[in-house]
């Protein structure tokens, strides 16, 4: 209950940043690029994470992390379903030629180490126009580690798909005739979904790392503060001896993840007893 | 087990045929031309023409034998990447970094998988105990600490503050000492998962019944453990271990840039700032292959282990 609540804050937070930007409200963390004080100033009562080299406040720039890696994860896991449980599903409906072609595609992506992979979608894709849309930022992220990560779920729910198809509910549906469409998305994938919210409730977590890593290597939201920059910054500053910003940002990472880590393995205990990790 | 070997050969053939797709449309497709961004700021027309000429990139994209298209297959199949941004040929760059990069990612990988199983097996053994829970407790908060933390703090208090280890690579260090440090953060950072993981496997294996039967018999614990529950507990630590090791060859892209450590991690870095296609193309390309080639030993790994898996 403690990491769902945890969890939950992180998301009531960054949905209440979007508000806040979206009604220009004057807040502590949409206002991270003023000023609170001298350039790397301690953490002290009046600034409870220090200050960065500019004297923004840390704890700011922290809680408006949340609201990037919140939003890329978020994205990135809506891609890959989109992708990955439709894939899935017609591959192990249809088998045949349909099945080969896409479990080439997926053998194909699998076959590159997964980092490589994201590396290399988003220094294709990062600042390229696209019908008129120019990915910058976290758009050129999240479309990189969706295009990527579909491949796990889709494989999941090939195998699940062959091991439904023909059970009796199926073979009901056939024979009043409903069409194969209808079959597939109103009768297969309900009975299957519970697996793509377990897988995600798991991947999340590494999506939020992969965002840490992309913005560290220069690859993420340049203009805006992230975790990732905060921690490519920390870099330099460490040898100073500052090291609040580090702390912060690791900080909030640590909870989230460990609350998803939680909250993951509870979920799947408790809705797939088969996958129990003891 | 030849027609076999044969067959799964075959099956290579599609993989690696998409991953050159996929790294021909990746990089030449949605890359797009990027002779402008090589010739620099204010370079002529004549010199961006050059360039074009160089890499190839005038000539039309498919449909002829001199496409880009087909030259992609080509050059990757024999081997020839180009040439990266500083004139050096790409697979000189890569086999370079090779030595340094494995230095680091060898002694890493075996010290995770040695300490893990081992440890997974005495745990198992201690199941449900105080030592057991905690080392659970331990290794999901060990999971949620990004990478780049233990790196930056283990760079920084290790190395900067008590001076245990140098802080970055220089060319007259020995190798043991300047791969030390990283290493032991490897170990620290990626020790967590693999062990939660192997605990999985040791559990499930030691609820069956002739583990019972070996301990009734009296054996020691330490026989069932390492000859009877090990042995059977193989084929996942298989198609974990032999897996990972194409990974070795790319080196640790985030140890390698903070130590300095001139691998192919260091190389990954370099061209992604630089954004050198060639670079990064040759590198995805050469690591799928090595991917493919592991994923063929490790099913023949498989019917070693296990003698009623057969190669049919």
């Amino acid at each position: 209950m403690l990491c769902l609540g945890v969890i939950a804050l992180y998301f009531l937070l960054a949905g209440f940043i979007y508000l806040a930007e979206f009604f220009d409200w004057r807040i502590g963390p949409t206002l991270w690029a003023e000023q609170a004080g001298q350039s790397y100033a301690p953490p002290s009562s009046e600034n409870i994470f220090g200050t960065d080299i500019f004297g923004q406040s840390v704890l700011r720039k922290t809680l408006y992390g949340t609201k990037i890696s919140i939003t890329v994860a978020l994205c990135a896991s809506l891609i890959s379903i989109v992708i990955g449980v439709p894939l899935g599903a017609v591959a192990g409906y249809f088998r045949g030629f349909v099945d080969e072609i896409i479990v080439w595609i997926y053998s194909t992506l699998s076959s590159v180490p997964y980092i490589l992979l994201i590396l290399a979608f988003a220094v294709v894709l990062r600042d390229k126009t696209f019908f008129g849309y120019k990915l910058t930022g976290i758009t050129a992220v999240y479309l990189a580690i969706g295009l990527t990560s579909w491949v796990g779920i889709c494989r999941l729910i090939r195998g699940e798909v062959i091991k439904h198809k023909d059970r009796e509910y199926v073979l009901a549906a056939i024979s009043y005739g409903c069409t194969r469409r209808r079959i597939i998305f109103r009768h297969l994938l309900p009975n299957v979904f519970h697996l793509v919210i377990i897988d995600f409730s798991l991947r999340f977590v590494a999506f939020i790392h992969a965002e840490v890593i992309l913005s560290f290597l220069g690859l993420g939201e340049a203009e805006r503060p992230s975790w990732g920059a905060m921690i490519n910054d920390a870099r330099i500053e460490l040898s100073r001896g500052v090291w609040w910003q580090m702390a912060a940002a690791t900080v909030a990472i640590f909870f989230l993840s460990l609350a998803l880590n939680i909250f993951g393995d509870a979920l799947r205990d408790s809705l797939d007893p088969k996958l129990r990790i003891q | 087990m030849t027609a076999y070997l044969i067959r799964r050969l075959l099956y290579t053939v599609p993989i690696v045929f998409g991953v050159l797709l996929l790294t021909f449309v990746l990089f030449t497709l949605v890359g797009g031309d990027i002779s402008i961004e090589i010739a620099g700021k204010g370079a002529t027309q004549e010199t961006i023409d050059e360039i074009r000429e160089e890499y190839g990139l005038n000539k039309p994209l498919f449909l002829s034998w001199d496409s880009q298209f087909v030259n992609h297959f080509r050059n990757a199949l024999t081997f020839n990447f180009g040439r990266a941004r500083d004139r050096e040929p790409v697979i000189d760059k890569i086999k370079r970094g090779v030595g340094p990069s494995l230095a680091l990612t060898m002694p890493m990988f075996f010290g995770i998988v040695i300490i893990s199983i081992s440890l997974s097996l005495v745990i198992a053994f201690v199941r449900g105990s105080v030592w057991d829970i905690s080392t659970v407790i331990i290794c999901v908060a060990g999971m949620s600490i990004p990478y780049l933390s233990f790196i930056l703090f283990g760079q920084y208090f290790l190395a900067y503050k008590w001076g245990l280890f140098p802080v970055f690579f220089s060319p007259e260090l020995r190798m043991a000492q300047y791969v030390a440090l990283p290493v032991l953060i490897g170990i620290a950072a990626g020790l967590g998962g693999n062990l939660r993981f192997f605990r999985t496997v040791m559990l499930d294996e030691m609820r069956n019944d002739y583990v019972r039967t070996a301990f009734a018999k009296g054996l020691t614990a330490r026989r069932v453990l390492f000859k009877h529950v090990l042995k059977n507990a193989m084929i996942p630590i298989i198609t974990r271990v032999v897996l990972a090791i194409p990974f070795l060859f790319l080196g640790s892209l985030l140890l390698e840039r903070f130590f300095g450590i001139p691998g192919l991690g260091y190389l990954m870095v370099e061209a992604i700032n630089s954004r050198d296609y060639f670079v990064i193309s040759a590198m995805t390309y050469i690591s799928a292959i090595l991917f493919v080639v592991f994923n063929l030993i490790t099913d023949i790994c498989y019917s070693l282990v296990d003698p009623r898996i057969s190669l049919e």
